[in-house]
C-alpha cells in the first residue's frame, strides 16, 4: 500500500518539477528560484519520510526525535531567553528523547502527562532555583509553548506509529500508514491552499497575521483535502468513509489554524522564516507549523472513534 | 611522526567533537562562505565570545584543509595545565600568544613570533582581535596585535568573520554548550593600511557592519 502511495507522490513531484520547468522556459524572464528550490525540498523530504517509513519504527522514531529537536531547537534560537535559564533549557531538551521514549514502549498514560504535567510543572522549579524572577512568567511561558507545539505536538504523529494494528476495509492498518495519511493531507493541505489562493484569492481571512491568507484558498483546501481524505480514507485508515471525510475538514482547517498560529509567533518575534533548514521553505518550524495542530488533533479524533 | 599523529589527532577531533557539535548539536548558517580564503597564507578575524567560536571557525574549512588552519590563542589560559596544553596544541592546534605584554622590545620577545612563522609556512591563521571572550554580542575593544601581523605581511588577506549567537550557547563559565542556532557571516578581505588607528578602524567598522547583517529585521510573510 505503501509503495503505491510513494508512487504516487512521485508522481506528483515529477509533475511538480515539470512544471516549474515548463514555467521557466514560458517565462524566462521571471524568477522561479524559489519555487523550483521549494520542490527540490519536497524531494528530499519525501526521501527522508519513504526513509523513516519503509524500514522499521525505530528508524521512523529516531528521525522524528531529531525534527522535534530541530523544531525546538529553531524556536528556542527565535525567542529572547534568559541567559540564566541556560541550565534549564538543557532540562527542556532533555525532555525531548524522554518523550519519544514512552512513545518506543508505547506507554500512553505516560506519553500523554510526561509533558504538561511533569515538564511544565518542574521546568518552573529548576527555574526557581536560579533565582531570577524578572521574566519569569514570559521565560515559563514561551519554553512551555515551544514543547508544546514542537515536541508534545508533533510526538502525537509518532505515537501513531506505535498504535496496534487495526482491521481496515482494505485490510491490516498499520501505524506506518495512519503516519502517512497524516503527514500527506496536512502538506496537501498547504499546498492546495496555497494554490487556491493564488488561482481565486480575493477576501483577506487574517490580513494582520498572514495577508497572502485568503478566504477561497482555505475554502479550496478544505474541499481538495475532504475530498482526498474521503477517497485515502478506507486505505490507510480504520476509518469509515464518513469520518474519513470528516477528518479531511479536520485536518484541513486546523492545518489552517496552525499556519497562521505559527504566522503570529514569527511576527510577534520579528521574522519571516524560522531558520533555513529547508532551502525555498525556510526552517523546519515553518514546514512543522499545520502540523503541530493537525497531528494531536487528528490522533485524538482517531484514538477516540476507533482505539 | 609526532607532526602524523598531531594531524591524526586534530582530524579525529573535527570529525567527532567539531562537525557534530557545530553543524548537529548547535547549527550554523553561513553567508558568503566563498569568501574564506581556500589556501594560505591568510589571516581570519574574528570576534570572540564563547569557546565555541574556535570549533565553529574550523567547521567552515573543509576537512583536510584543518592541518593548515592554526588558532592564534591566549598563552596564559591555554597553557594551565600541562594536559590542556598539550591539548592545545595538538588537537585543537593552537598557537601561544602571550598577552598583555606589547609589541617586542630588549626585554620581551616579540610576541607574535609564532605567528610569523605560521605564515610564513602557508597557514590560515585564526585570530581574535578581542583577545579575550566578552559579553555577548558586544565587540570589545579590538587589540593592536592583528595590525603587526598585517604589517610584517601586507599582501596576506586579512578577512574578517562575524560570529553570532554562539556567547549565547557556550558563556565564558559555562561547561554544556546549550543547542542555539549561530550565524557567521565572512566579510571581504580588509585592504592594508599603514596608519595603525585607520586599520584599526576599518576592521571594526567591518565587524559592526557584519554584525548588522545577521540581524536584519524583515517584514512580510506569505
Amino acid at each position: 500500500m505503501l509503495s503505491y502511495a510513494f508512487g504516487s507522490i512521485v508522481i506528483l513531484l515529477v509533475t511538480a518539477s515539470l512544471t516549474v520547468a515548463t514555467l521557466m522556459r514560458l517565462h524566462p524572464a521571471r524568477s522561479y528560484v524559489e519555487l523550483k528550490l521549494r520542490i527540490q525540498t519536497w524531494w528530499w523530504l519525501t526521501a527522508g519520510l519513504f526513509l523513516a517509513l519503509s524500514f522499521n519504527r525505530g528508524v521512523a522514531l529516531v528521525m522524528m526525535t531529531l525534527v522535534s529537536f530541530l523544531a525546538f531547537k529553531e524556536f528556542i534560537s527565535l525567542i529572547s531567553t534568559r541567559p540564566i535559564d541556560n541550565a534549564v533549557l538543557i532540562l527542556a531538551y532533555l525532555a525531548i528523547p524522554v518523550q519519544y521514549l514512552w512513545v518506543h514502549i508505547a506507554w500512553y498514560g505516560m506519553f500523554i502527562i510526561f509533558i504538561p504535567v511533569y515538564v511544565f510543572l518542574l521546568l518552573p522549579l529548576r527555574m526557581v532555583i536560579a533565582g531570577e524572577t524578572r521574566g519569569f512568567l514570559r521565560a515559563v511561558g514561551t519554553l512551555h509553548w515551544g514543547l508544546m507545539t514542537t515536541v508534545f505536538s508533533i510526538s502525537h504523529m509518532a505515537y501513531l506509529l506505535v498504535l496496534p494494528a487495526h482491521a481496515g476495509a482494505h485490510g491490516e492498518v498499520r501505524g506506518e500508514m495512519l503516519v502517512f495519511f497524516l503527514l500527506v493531507l496536512t502538506q496537501i493541505n498547504d499546498v492546495a491552499q496555497f494554490l487556491w489562493g493564488k488561482m481565486l484569492g480575493r477576501h483577506k481571512v487574517a490580513p494582520k497575521v498572514s495577508p497572502n491568507k485568503t478566504l477561497e484558498g482555505l475554502l479550496g483546501g478544505v474541499a481538495t483535502t475532504t475530498l482526498l481524505a474521503w477517497l485515502l480514507g478506507s486505505w490507510f485508515t480504520p476509518m469509515s468513509p464518513l469520518y474519513s471525510a470528516l477528518a479531511g475538514v479536520l485536518i484541513s482547517l486546523f492545518g489552517f489554524t496552525g499556519d497562521v498560529v505559527i504566522s503570529a509567533v514569527k511576527r510577534d518575534i520579528g521574522v519571516k522564516d524560522s531558520g533555513s533548514l529547508l532551502p525555498g521553505h525556510g526552517g523546519v518550524l515553518d514546514r512543522l507549523d499545520s502540523l503541530t495542530y493537525t497531528a494531536p488533533l487528528f490522533f485524538h479524533y482517531l484514538y477516540y472513534l476507533y482505539y | 611522526m609526532r607532526g602524523v599523529l598531531s594531524k591524526s589527532l586534530r582530524l579525529l577531533f573535527m570529525v567527532c567533537v567539531a562537525y557534530p557539535v557545530v553543524l548537529l548539536w548547535l547549527g550554523i548558517h553561513v553567508r558568503h562562505r566563498e569568501r574564506l580564503p581556500r589556501k594560505g597564507p591568510a589571516i581570519i578575524a574574528a570576534n570572540h565570545n564563547s569557546h565555541l567560536d574556535i570549533l565553529t571557525l574550523l567547521s567552515l574549512f573543509p576537512l583536510f584543509s584543518i592541518p593548515n588552519v592554526q588558532t592564534a590563542a591566549a598563552a596564559d589560559y591555554f597553557f594551565k595545565t600541562r594536559w590542556l596544553k598539550w591539548f592545545s596544541l595538538h588537537v585543537i592546534g593552537i598557537i601561544p600568544v602571550v598577552r598583555g605584554q606589547g609589541p617586542a622590545n630588549h626585554e620581551n620577545q616579540d610576541p607574535l613570533t609564532d605567528c610569523y612563522r605560521a605564515l610564513e609556512a602557508g597557514k590560515v591563521l585564526l585570530i581574535f582581535p578581542e583577545g579575550t571572550r566578552g559579553e555577548p554580542e558586544q565587540l570589545a575593544e579590538l587589540k593592536p596585535g592583528i595590525w603587526y601581523l598585517a604589517k610584517r605581511f601586507p599582501h596576506v588577506p586579512v578577512v574578517p568573520v562575524y560570529l553570532h549567537g554562539l556567547g549565547r550557547a557556550m558563556p565564558k563559565g559555562a561547561l554544556i554548550a546549550v543547542p542555539f542556532y549561530a550565524k557567521v557571516v565572512v566579510g571581504k578581505a580588509l585592504s592594508w593600511v599603514d596608519d595603525k588607528t585607520a586599520f584599526m578602524n576599518s576592521l571594526r567598522d567591518q565587524f559592526n557592519k557584519l554584525k548588522l547583517k545577521v540581524c536584519i529585521p524583515v517584514e512580510d510573510d506569505e
